[in-house]
This record gives C-alpha cells, sequence and structure tokens, in this order.
C-alpha cells in the first residue's frame, strides 16, 4: 500500500531531519511509528502523505510511484490518503461549523451529493452525537474537535490512514473510543494505517507491528 | 477535609465558576469545588477534557474572560484570596512571584518574535534582583532546571519541537521561585521518556518545597508524580483520593474514575460510553448517571461530596482490606 524507500527529507538546504528512512505498510497492515519527539517522525507522515517533498527517495503509493506532492499531487493520488494531525486547533479553520469541517473534502472533490448522508455517519461512527454537527470549531471541546477531525479524514474514504499522534492531547477515554472508531473503520474498508506516536503501550496495543525510530526501520 | 488545614499553600473553599452566555444562559463550567493543597504535595487533578479543568487554574490565576462569575474563595497561606483579589494584586504579587504557571499550549504561551534566551532573561529581570551583566547566566541556569539545552536558547519558539517549547515554558515558571506551582497539562506533547523527565522534574521542584497542582489527562504522568489525585467531571470533582490507592489497589471509588483507568491501553482499552454531558445543560443529578451503568432512581438527586467521592453507587472496598 506505502512503501517509502531512502527517504532524505527536511526543511533546510543542506539539514535533512529524516535521513535514509525506508518504510512499508502493506495492504490492511497497522504499522506503528515510535520514536522520541523531535526525531523526524512526523516529517516522514507528512512525505508518506503527500504534504511534504522529500529531498531524495521514492514513495510508492498504492502501486503508483508519486512525483508530485502537495497540491501538484493528483487528485486520486490524494485522496488515498487521510491524516489526522496531533493539534485539531490548528488544523481545523475556527470558521468552520462541524459539519462544514467533515464535508469539506467532499466540497473540494465535488462531491457534493454525498454530504447528508456521509456526514451524519461519520458523526455517529465516531461518537458526535446531539447538536455537536451545528456548533462551530471554538464552540467544542479539544476532544470533541478531534472526533471531527477523524471524520474528516474518512470522509472520502481513504485507503491509507495516517495518524500523526492522534491521541497525544486526549484523555484515556476519548483515545480509547478514537482507536476504536479507526479499527472499526479499518474492519469495514481494509484500510491500511499508519500511526505516529511516542505512547510504546498505546501503539503495541493498536497496531500490527510497530517500527522505532532508533534502529532504522526495516523496509 | 476540613476548613483552615494547617500548612495549606493553597486553601479552595467552594468555588464555583459560571460563565454568562447570550441568551440569559449560563455554563457551569466549575461548581463547588474544594480541596487543600500543602507544600511538598503534589494533586493531580485529571478528567476528561472540556470537564471544566483548566477554567478552575485560570480561576486561580485571575485569568478568566470578563462573563465569568465566581463564588467561594481560595486562599494562599497569608489568607490572600485569589478569587476577590484585584488584578493590581494578583499581578504584582501573585502571578509568577507566589504562583508560576506552566502552561497548556507552550506554543501560543511564548513570544513569537522574540528567543528564548530573551525571554527568560525579561522574566528573571522582572521577577529576581539579578545584575544586568549576570542576567545570561541566570538564564542558562534557568533553562538548565528545566532540561532545556542551553544550545537552544537563542532559538524562536517556532524553531523549537513541542517537547522543548514546553521545556521552555517550563523554565520561564521556575523563574520566580514561586511556592505554588499549577501546571495545566505539563506534558501533553510530549514523548514517553520525555514525559517520566519533565514529570521527575516537577516532583523535585516540589520536594524542594513547593506545592504543585498539575492538571492533566495524562493518567501515566499524575500516576509517577501526584500524592493524591482528584477527579473531575461536568466541573465537579467526584472523587479526591491518595494517589497510590488511586491507582494499585483497591482502586477508585468513583464509576468515572474507574472507567477512566479502564480506559488506559494497559488495561482493557474500553472508552466510556457516549460522551461528557454540556456544562450549559447539566442534569440535576449526577452529571455521569446517562454514562453510568450503575445508574438508577436514586441518581436523579446530586451525590453529596463526603470528602472522598460524591456517587450514590460508590465502589465499596473489601472490608477486610480497609
Amino acid at each position: 500500500m506505502l512503501e517509502l524507500s531512502n527517504i532524505t527529507a527536511g526543511y533546510e538546504r543542506g539539514k535533512p531531519v529524516v535521513r535514509d528512512v525506508s518504510l512499508a505498510v502493506s495492504r490492511g497492515e497497522a504499522v506503528g511509528l515510535l520514536g522520541p519527539s523531535g526525531c523526524g517522525k512526523s516529517t516522514l507522515a507528512r512525505v508518506a502523505a503527500l504534504l511534504h517533498r522529500p529531498d531524495a527517495g521514492t514513495v510508492v503509493l498504492d502501486g503508483t510511484t508519486v512525483t508530485d506532492y502537495r497540491h501538484r499531487a493528483p487528485r486520486a493520488l490524494r485522496t488515498t490518503v487521510g491524516v489526522v494531525f496531533q493539534s485539531p486547533r490548528l488544523s481545523a479553520d475556527p470558521r468552520l461549523r462541524l459539519r462544514d469541517l467533515i464535508a469539506e473534502p467532499l466540497k473540494a472533490t465535488g462531491r457534493r451529493i454525498e454530504i447528508r448522508e456521509r456526514v451524519d455517519e461519520l458523526a455517529r461512527a465516531v461518537g458526535l452525537g446531539g447538536d455537536l454537527l451545528t456548533r462551530s470549531v471554538h464552540e467544542v471541546s479539544d476532544g470533541q474537535l478531534q472526533r471531527a477531525c477523524l471524520a474528516r479524514a474518512l470522509v472520502l474514504r481513504p485507503r491509507l490512514l495516517i495518524c500523526d499522534e492522534m491521541t497525544a492531547m486526549l484523555d484515556a477515554s476519548t483515545t480509547a473510543a478514537l482507536v476504536a472508531a479507526v479499527e472499526n473503520y479499518r474492519r469495514e474498508t481494509q484500510a491500511s494505517l499508519l500511526a505516529v506516536g511516542h505512547d510504546q503501550v498505546l501503539l503495541d496495543r493498536w497496531c500490527d507491528r510497530t517500527v522505532s525510530w532508533d534502529v532504522p526501520p526495516p523496509a | 477535609m476540613t476548613a483552615g488545614t494547617l500548612n495549606a499553600t493553597l486553601s479552595v473553599r467552594n468555588l464555583s465558576v459560571r460563565f454568562r452566555m447570550r441568551g440569559g444562559r449560563h455554563i457551569a463550567a466549575v461548581t463547588d469545588a474544594s480541596f487543600d493543597l500543602a507544600v511538598g504535595e503534589c494533586l493531580a487533578l485529571v478528567g476528561e477534557s472540556g470537564c471544566g479543568k483548566s477554567v478552575l487554574a485560570s480561576a486561580l490565576l485571575g485569568l478568566l474572560p470578563a462573563n465569568a462569575e465566581c463564588e467561594g474563595a481560595a486562599l494562599l497561606d497569608d489568607g490572600t484570596d485569589l478569587i476577590t483579589a484585584g488584578e493590581r494584586l494578583l499581578a504584582r504579587t501573585v502571578r509568577g512571584r507566589r504562583i508560576g504557571l506552566v502552561p497548556q499550549s507552550p506554543a501560543a504561551h511564548l513570544t513569537p518574535v522574540r528567543t528564548v534566551s530573551s525571554q527568560l532573561s525579561e522574566t528573571i529581570r522582572e521577577l529576581r534582583p539579578v545584575p544586568r551583566q549576570e542576567r545570561r547566566a541566570a538564564a542558562h541556569a534557568a533553562a538548565g532546571r528545566a532540561a532545556f539545552p542551553a544550545d537552544h536558547l537563542d532559538r524562536y519558539p517556532h524553531e523549537l519541537s513541542g517537547g522543548l517549547a514546553q521545556r521552555a515554558a517550563t523554565a520561564l515558571a521556575l523563574v520566580g521561585d514561586a511556592p505554588l506551582l499549577l501546571a495545566d497539562e505539563p506534558t501533553t506533547g510530549l514523548d514517553r521518556a520525555l514525559v517520566e523527565r519533565t514529570a521527575d522534574e516537577l516532583r523535585r521542584t516540589v520536594d524542594e518545597g513547593r506545592a504543585l497542582l498539575m492538571i492533566t489527562h495524562d493518567l501515566a504522568a499524575a500516576a509517577r508524580i501526584a500524592d493524591r489525585v482528584a477527579v473531575m467531571y461536568a466541573g465537579r470533582i467526584v472523587e479526591l483520593a491518595d494517589a497510590t490507592r488511586f491507582f494499585g489497589e483497591p482502586g477508585p471509588l468513583h464509576p468515572y474514575a474507574r472507567g477512566l483507568l479502564d480506559a488506559l491501553p494497559e488495561r482493557s482499552f474500553q472508552p466510556i460510553p457516549g460522551m461528557p454531558p454540556e456544562l450549559g445543560d447539566l442534569p440535576a443529578g449526577c452529571a455521569f448517571a446517562p454514562r453510568c451503568d450503575l445508574a438508577d432512581a436514586l441518581c436523579g438527586t446530586q451525590p453529596r461530596f463526603d470528602g472522598r467521592v460524591a456517587c450514590h453507587h460508590a465502589h465499596t472496598e473489601d472490608p477486610s482490606r480497609a
């Protein structure tokens, strides 16, 4: 599903944050990527999500070798991946209502017709009940907002889900609820998962295998 | 827990915070919270996001927005009431000097256009009589106490990882040598090793003769350093317990606290069903009842907090172990 080979990536010329790293996620597999703060695991996740162009190395996503990143990536490839970031506050437009937040990827890809049915279905799946969907982003708690961000990541039915420290800001119960929502989605769709985090206990419990950053990840 | 406990650095008495909203609505963010905190003690305030933990901390520092209404008292050891104290008193004698704040989101707390070193120096200049030429050395020392690497001192906040930004904010909080520290989610976004290091660092400052109120959702960090645990649900403290008993045997008394511990990945990893109630629309009875499998007719009335737990169906300890 995802093959990262000899990826080198960074933000400044000559100062790579990620050096020659390889990682593979097979179809339907859940891989945990474990590493300390600041080791470059989020950068690698951004490369895998086509959000950051690597300086060297190849990314093969769903059998296609990736040549363009960010807005230049072909839509079909971009929508193969769903991403949930660590901080829901920073990844949600504060002016939107949760319903619009979840529906945004559908609007952006010209699939408005699916909005009504899909948003309600996902709201149920991530446990957003009541009038929460009509609330603005600033009117909900971090936990509720992260539920909405997970729904947004799932709305286009991605075949690969990347969770970059999805639960680092959340309490134990919300963490367990979100992981359960991800696993329900994966059971229905056989989607793959790359979960980036620093909590070994959580990743071991959640994923099929956990790759530790300090030993070079096996290809 | 009796009123006026000796040596209490902070005594919170029946503190309630309500926000006035448009249309005459009210949000009851904190209701009737009472606890004491003594020197050399760490109290962990745990609960789900949005349960009122951070509002409680803001109330203690007088940082609530203008539409907040407070009742009750929060007394420092000299009798200063933080709830009724004026802005001038809080700004000149309390914040930074008597209460240090380790903030929830360091990225938002640090000034983005100035280096860490410059922010530390400024804080030192305001709070401590250190001669100008020694300020840089003092900034180094302050950074070292929070395990902030000296070679990153000249960086700007956006150049720091989440963990380093957290440590920079912790270093700022420790500068004024305040006897009471308020840590609002000090370990969010840190990896396990750093959580333990930050927690141990905070514990060390407690053992040096400070009191620490740590607001957190990270139960592992709370288990590591707390002496006592207060569990908050829907704005109320529902359980106040000794940490060893809470995390070990016989475990928490309140069904919500038991559910929270059970949701940990090292335990059964089962979420508590449902979501916390809206603080603007709390039920008349126990706020946890709709999510509780022990709930019955009795739960339609508000359970009284007896100093340990507020629940009609608290987990009963095996009398042979008590």
